[in-house]
């Protein structure tokens, strides 16, 4: 296994609510390799976002993480000071979020959020301003020189996403994660960014997580696919071997549901039958067992451990004994 | 009903604000029944006294009796306000539903007129009516009304012309509904409420406006007792006693205190997101 | 927002029997009248009153002739400056104090501050104004009780403006306060603060830089609008603690039916209002490039 720039070991979060506490994260085990892109796929509610959260460890109050941890190369960010944290977010470990607009400040141009972020550097502003030049020059925003006096509404959608991944990767982190920055975009767009961030990556090396939950675009831009569901990862493996061997049932229904899956004529599009179940409220075994087609006796009972099902190609269900 | 008290209940400042309104409430529609003496009885001889057992506030300069020109005072704030709210807000409705429906220069001229109102302050309009018509609590209870109505009639207006482009009125017009059926089942039931609660609001700042004319001498003509009369005594005597000016005081404060926590806790309760509409 | 300009109508009733009143005589009407030129048919009274107004003139006080423009404005000064001194201390520490509650909230400083909060905007402003009177100028004497001071004598002013201005603006630290705890939650809310954590930004330029700036904005706004009460308050205040300014005028040339007088001041006075809600406007627009682009 090459060398892992985060590390996520057996990471649980729960979140405190008025109908009990709700478990949205439960023993994640999670890595990435330096220089890989990662996919997280799964459903709304799955915990992505909450894996993303606390990463960049901006939970909400009323969230506990009572075991795991999150190693970032080689430190552990949990146990990191705000001070110390500060210093790593934005400049090894960044991220895009999803909706652009609201992503920015509205009444800062861009220029000065961009040369706000490199506040740590003492060198000076013609330099920084340069930075920024060059980094948008990167990203492919024309004439840079004059956005910088721009506010993020008199941009298109494109161009603040843009806008969004220049600041990302201004600092060279090791590490960028995008909370599906392509889905507030239309589809056009969607594939210039994707194509943005695959050269940057191959230019600055860095690796990313990219969570979606548009399949297609997991296989266009993936190396490695992590599948989640209410909490859990799933499944996991290389994007071939997810995407052509599937093993975990959620995600062969996943993969059957895929609208670009679909090649003959149907009357109904196929869906997964039933809704997550609540996570305030778990019974044990199998998280997937109500919703699933082949459940056995077992998955009402145990939880499912992992298995390697093939090379480099993890599944967590009882169907599938090594 | 039982239900929106007990709610206003269990948040403690409205708690305190139903109770103190409900005590004002009481004093002052029972002021006959619990006033010990005629409020604007003269007494020379007992004038200026602090506190005892037979005056609870001590009297005034003329020996009236201060508590039970207290009690009667909160008649004449109780009136001032509710009709004074109550003519602002009925013509608030009219006239912001004549300029949401109708034509456009209709709207445009209502909305011109409201400007301009707003424009003035308060006081300074109620001083130029005084001026001219002399002091009197109708005069004042006109004014605060006027100078109140463009608060009601922007927010019905609001309402009247984001309900008339909906496509279910229109569907309703276009299969012959009248008017008055299309205003009153879908926009009163639905705007009444906030209205509510925002002329309930507006109490205290309305009994707070009578008490300040009052006491520059502009509203309730003597002998007849205002907590801003009262006042208005008791700052003339500021070096001899303080007892008017707590007197007059108290009731004031505590009436405007405990209207403004009822109005906010009936806020909140009916709907927090209300708070961007107010 | 509003940039308009009203119509003083003339009220019903003939001003001058009202300016003169109960006891003047026909002649003694009939000679104002002519004066004034209020014999004339109304629309050219009000042609004419608009017309002056463009030119400055806003007719002539009816006791001592002189204009009304001179005297208003004479005393206009002390009463600007209770108002910008009530105001500026009431931001001076409401503003901070929205902040920390804001940063802070529902700890027991936040819950104290905003049950203060609702107290402080409730008390009526003249109340205020006579409890202060009575206690720290009567009782304990530690302030002046009445004027403007001493001209020229900045402390001595000062001082006379330290009640008065402790009055109105205790009611608006109130208020202030809470609006901005407030817009901060909301803003702290919004993603791109998320987004500015996220880059590791520090919490000084996260909450002062890129908060406030846009928390701010409904606090200006309010403040704009405000000057109504302001001046109302003034009015009020001005009468408690003597001090001479545009509430004294207009009170005095009440009692003396000085009409032009109060004309002139309620004018002024709307005048006022105008003008500053139109600098908070503009102050917004400078601030938040998104109202400048859709003005």
């Amino acid at each position: 296994m090459s060398d892992n720039i985060l590390k996520i070991r057996d990471l649980s979060v729960n979140y405190q609510t008025d109908r009990g506490k709700l478990k949205a994260l439960r023993n994640i085990d999670l890595d990435i390799s330096r220089g890989s892109i990662v996919g997280v796929v799964g459903e709304s509610g799955c915990g992505k976002s909450t894996l993303i959260t606390s990463i960049i460890r901006q939970l909400d109050s009323n969230a506990d993480i009572p075991n795991g941890s999150i190693e970032f190369e080689k430190q552990d960010l949990l146990k990191l000071s705000l001070d110390k944290m500060r210093n790593i977010s934005g400049t090894q470990l960044s991220i895009v979020f999803q909706d652009p607009m609201s992503t920015l400040n509205p009444v800062l141009s861009i220029g000065r959020q961009m040369m706000d972020i490199q506040y740590r550097d003492k060198t000076s502003k013609k330099i920084k301003k340069q930075r920024s030049i060059d980094m948008l020059n990167k990203v492919g925003i024309p004439d840079p020189q004059s956005q910088l006096k721009q506010y993020p509404h008199e941009l298109s959608g494109g161009m603040q996403q843009r806008v969004s991944i220049a600041m990302a990767l201004q600092a060279g982190p090791s590490l960028l994660i995008a909370d599906e920055p392509t889905t507030a975009l239309d589809a056009t767009l969607e594939v210039q960014i994707l194509k943005l961030l695959k050269e940057l990556q191959e230019e600055m090396g860095c690796s990313i997580l990219f969570v979606s939950h548009h399949l297609g675009v997991i296989a266009e831009l993936c190396d490695h696919v992590i599948v989640m569901y209410a909490g859990e990862i799933v499944e996991q493996g290389s994007t071939y071997e997810i995407f052509n061997n599937p093993a975990h049932p959620y995600t062969v229904k996943l993969l059957e549901c895929d609208p670009a899956s679909i090649s003959k004529k149907q009357r109904l599009l196929p869906s997964i039958p039933g809704e997550i179940p609540d996570l305030t409220n778990l019974s044990g075994g199998c998280i997937f067992k109500n919703r699933c087609d082949q459940s056995i006796d077992r998955c009402d009972k145990q939880t499912p451990k992992w298995n390697e099902f093939s090379n480099n190609h993890y599944v967590s269900c009882h169907l599938i004994e090594s | 009903m039982k239900g929106v008290i007990k709610k206003i209940s269990s948040d403690p400042l409205g708690l305190i604000g139903l109770c103190l309104v409900t005590l004002m409430v009481i004093s002052a529609l029972g002021a006959p029944i619990f006033a010990p003496y005629d409020p604007i009885q003269l007494n020379i001889m007992e004038r200026l006294q602090g506190p005892s057992v037979n005056h609870l506030l001590g009297t005034d300069q003329l020996g009236r009796d201060l508590f039970s020109r207290v009690l009667f005072g909160g008649q004449v704030a109780l009136k001032v306000a509710f009709v004074t709210i109550g003519l602002a807000l009925i013509a608030g409705i009219v006239l912001g539903l004549i300029a949401g429906y109708g034509p456009a220069w209709l709207d445009n001229s209502i909305m011109l007129l409201f400007d301009t109102i707003r424009s003035v302050p308060t006081i300074m309009l109620a001083l130029a009516a005084v001026t001219v018509v002399g002091p009197s609590i109708t005069t004042v209870i006109f004014v605060v009304a006027v100078s109140s109505i463009p608060n009601y009639g922007r927010i019905v207006r609001t309402q009247t012309l984001t309900l008339k482009s909906k496509d279910f009125v229109k569907a309703e017009k276009l299969m012959g509904a009248s008017l008055l059926r299309i205003l009153s089942i879908h926009l009163l039931p639905n705007i009444l409420g906030p209205l509510l609660i925002l002329a309930s609001m507006d109490i205290p700042t309305v009994i707070a406006l009578e008490a300040g004319l009052s006491f520059l001498g502009m509203g309730v003509k003597p002998p007849t007792p205002s907590w801003g009369s009262i006042l208005n005594d008791g700052f003339t005597l500021i070096r001899n006693t303080p007892w008017p000016i707590i007197a007059g005081s108290i009731p004031l404060v505590l009436a405007t205190l405990g209207f403004t926590f009822l109005g906010e806790s009936l806020r909140d309760l009916l709907d927090p997101k209300l708070r961007k509409l107010l | 927002m509003t940039l308009m300009f009203f119509m003083i109508h003339l009220v019903p009733g003939d001003p001058a029997r009202i300016m003169l009143g109960p006891r003047a005589t026909p002649e003694m009407i009939a000679d104002i009248s002519m004066r004034m030129g209020l014999d004339q048919p109304l629309v050219i009274q009000l042609i004419k009153f608009l017309g002056n107004i463009l030119k400055g003139d806003l007719g002539v006080d009816v006791l001592s002739s002189r204009p009304v423009t001179e005297i208003v404005f004479g005393q206009l000064p002390y009463t600007l400056w209770l108002i910008f001194s009530a105001i500026f201390g009431a931001m001076l520490i409401g503003i901070p104090l929205g902040c920390y509650s804001a940063l802070h909230r529902n700890t027991f400083a936040d819950r104290v501050t905003g049950v203060i909060s609702v107290a402080c905007i409730t008390a009526p402003s003249f109340v205020v104004a006579l409890y202060s009177l009575l206690i720290f100028a009567v009782t304990l004497k530690w302030f002046p009780a009445i004027g403007a001071g001493e001209k020229g004598d900045f402390f001595d002013q000062a001082a006379h403006l330290v009640l008065p201005a402790f009055a109105i603006g205790i009611s608006w630290v109130g208020y202030l306060s809470r609006l901005v705890r407030a817009s901060m939650l909301e803003v702290l809310g919004e993603n791109h603060i998320r987004t500015a954590r996220a880059y590791g930004l520090t919490e000084f330029t996260i909450v002062y830089r890129y908060a406030l700036k846009i928390a701010i904005l409904p606090t200006i706004t309010v403040i704009g609008v405000g000057m109504g009460f302001l001046i109302s308050a003034a009015v009020l205040t001005e009468v408690v603690f003597a001090r001479p300014g545009l509430g004294k005028l207009i009170i005095e040339s009440i009692t003396t039916r000085n009409y032009p007088v109060v004309m002139g001041s309620v004018f002024i006075s709307t005048g006022l209002f105008v003008i500053s809600t139109t600098i908070s406007d503009l102050v917004n627009a400078s601030l938040d490039p998104r109202i400048r682009d859709n003005l």
